[in-house]
């Protein structure tokens, strides 16, 4: 279990940006952290891989007191930050460089095989797609198998269907050895696709507002009723974050909605 | 982009007509590049070969070429171009020692750039033959100064170019780095080392520029055997020829040097090379 307790981040210029954040995470789960910008959604997220140190507060995972990098955490980025002289295969064993040269292989290869990119072993990272480098950068996260995986806004650079094909292949991957996923995210959408719980913040100084329970079986139908009404739902609770007035949502839905910023 | 057509036509079938002329083209291109140099060169041969001109001052092509063979059936011109390659490859070799350990170390350790950055950015300021004086005073006017002038010379770019190199390393993958929770040593070689190996080379390549000039100025101050002694020599006894023979083999001898980094670099940056290629087809 992730236990974040009362995690506060003042950054030396004096930006409070994250101020007593607690939430309990059971192992497995799917959260998506949604909220207004300068809400501390990324604060939070590096507070938890240990690249940054909260100024006060806690991040235990299975009661080890995390305050730098974890083998247990993974985290994949905005960006695929692929290393541009390792090919393919070579980038995602990196993480896997303690491991004997055939059992990291066997995993690469398999690892490889699993996201689609067999025929790309050999391939530089600057002649893949941008979804194609996303998702080798998925798989050198999840290769060390970790407990946790954080996710910062990671499809959020991509087209709507790559992202659409990423949130599925997502899921796909995480049945697999099922590991908590913690996901920043801006899209509405995206949380209620993949979240089992939706935290969202709000801002100035970032804190908890407000979290919903996505009871949605999965695979999950973006194109049902009840999938339109937990977003809704997110949304609702998004606007009050922000002190906005909530729009009367029986309203007839645009397509302009479905994406929160 | 015209250099990419021929391998865009031929994977195309209907182009196999239009494809002859860009293949010409392509060994064409280059060798416009040597047009000029070779005309003037066969024009001055033919002036100097019709008597327009005795070619006293300005020797044509084939004098020059006979200047360097009779220096190398004399055994001569080998003697001074291993005396200017030695000197040249250990003034490179502290030279690159030099400035990339004090390059690494301003690059990586803040407190230490700021401490030493400044005398060396002061250093650079001074036109490095200014040295010369000094260095022949405390170190003879035998191999040892001529060899420091030639370090100082590489110094220089070796020591920005790496701390360059290691301050412009994109945070975010040393970020990938601390995830992977490498620390220290293995963050040098598998994060920084890797990221700064472009940026070497190209100083690298710039440093041993420089050293070719350094050579030349220190061996013009006082040598009896070297290139740079073939020159003054060639000057003091009013043979030109032996000054062009000379001015030629280092440029041989630069370009050669060049390459062999070049080649020797290659297969650390083929993942750059990918690109060109990439980009190319």
């Amino acid at each position: 279990m992730l236990a974040l307790d009362r995690v506060s981040k003042t950054y030396p210029n004096g930006v409070h940006a994250l101020a007593r954040f607690s939430a309990e995470i059971r192992q497995g789960e799917i959260i998506a952290i949604i909220g207004g910008s300068g809400c501390g959604k990324s604060t939070l997220l590096r507070a938890i891989a240990g690249l940054d140190r909260a100024s006060s507060g806690t991040v235990t995972l299975d009661d080890e007191a995390i305050s730098s990098p974890h083998a247990k955490i993974g985290i994949i980025f905005q960006e695929p930050r692929l290393l541009p002289w390792l090919s393919v295969a070579d980038n995602i064993g990196f993480g896997l460089a303690d491991l004997p040269a055939t059992e990291r292989r066997e995993k690469v290869a398999r690892a490889l095989d699993r996201v689609g990119l067999a025929d790309k072993a050999q391939a530089w990272p600057r002649e893949l797609s941008g979804g194609q480098a996303q998702r080798v950068a998925i798989a050198r996260a999840l290769v060390p198998q970790p407990e946790v995986l954080l996710l910062d806004e990671p499809f959020s650079a991509l087209d709507a269907f790559t992202r659409r094909d990423l949130q599925d292949h997502l899921l796909d991957l995480w049945a697999d050895t099922r590991p908590t996923l913690i996901l920043v995210t801006h899209d509405v959408d995206e949380a209620v696709v993949l979240a089992d719980r939706v935290l969202v913040m709000r801002p100035r100084p970032g804190r908890l507002f407000d979290q919903i329970e996505i009871n949605l079986g999965r695979p999950r139908d973006r194109n049902s009723s009840l999938f339109e009404t937990f977003k809704r739902s997110v949304l609702t609770s998004l606007d009050r974050s922000l002190d906005r007035r909530v729009p009367d949502r029986d309203a007839t839905q645009g397509p302009g909605q479905a994406m929160w910023w | 982009m015209i250099s990419d057509a021929p391998v865009l036509q031929q994977s195309s079938d209907t182009a196999e007509s239009a494809a002859a002329p860009s293949r010409l083209s392509r060994y064409a291109r280059p060798m416009l590049g040597v047009l000029l140099p070779v005309t003037l060169a066969l024009g001055w041969e033919l002036v100097v070969w019709s008597g327009w001109s005795n070619g006293r001052l300005v020797p044509p092509p084939s004098r020059i070429f006979t200047t360097i063979t009779e220096l190398a059936r004399s055994g001569e011109l080998v003697r001074h171009i291993a005396a200017t390659l030695w000197r040249v490859s250990l003034g490179f070799a502290f030279g690159v020692v030099a400035g990339t350990l004090l390059g690494a170390i301003s690059g990586y350790w803040s407190l230490a750039r700021r401490l030493l950055d400044p005398t060396v950015q002061a250093l650079r300021a001074i036109p490095s033959l200014a040295w010369v004086p000094l260095f022949i005073l405390w170190l003879g006017i035998f191999e040892t100064s001529k060899i420091a002038l030639i370090a100082v010379g590489v110094f220089f770019p070796v020591y920005l170019g790496v701390m360059g190199a290691i301050l412009s390393v994109d945070r975010k993958i040393v970020e990938v780095g601390r995830t992977f929770r490498l620390s220290g040593f293995a963050m040098i070689r598998r994060i920084l080392l890797p990221a700064v190996l472009p940026a070497y080379v190209v100083s690298l390549r710039v440093g041993l520029g420089l050293g070719w000039m350094f050579v030349v100025a220190a061996e013009l101050i006082g040598a009896s055997e070297g290139l740079g002694y073939l020159l003054l020599d060639g000057q003091q006894l009013g043979k030109p020829a032996q000054i062009l023979a000379a001015i030629v083999i280092f440029a041989i001898l630069g370009k050669l040097t060049d390459w062999l980094i070049e080649i020797a670099a290659g297969p650390f940056l083929r993942w750059q090379d990918a690109f060109g290629r990439a980009k190319g087809a």
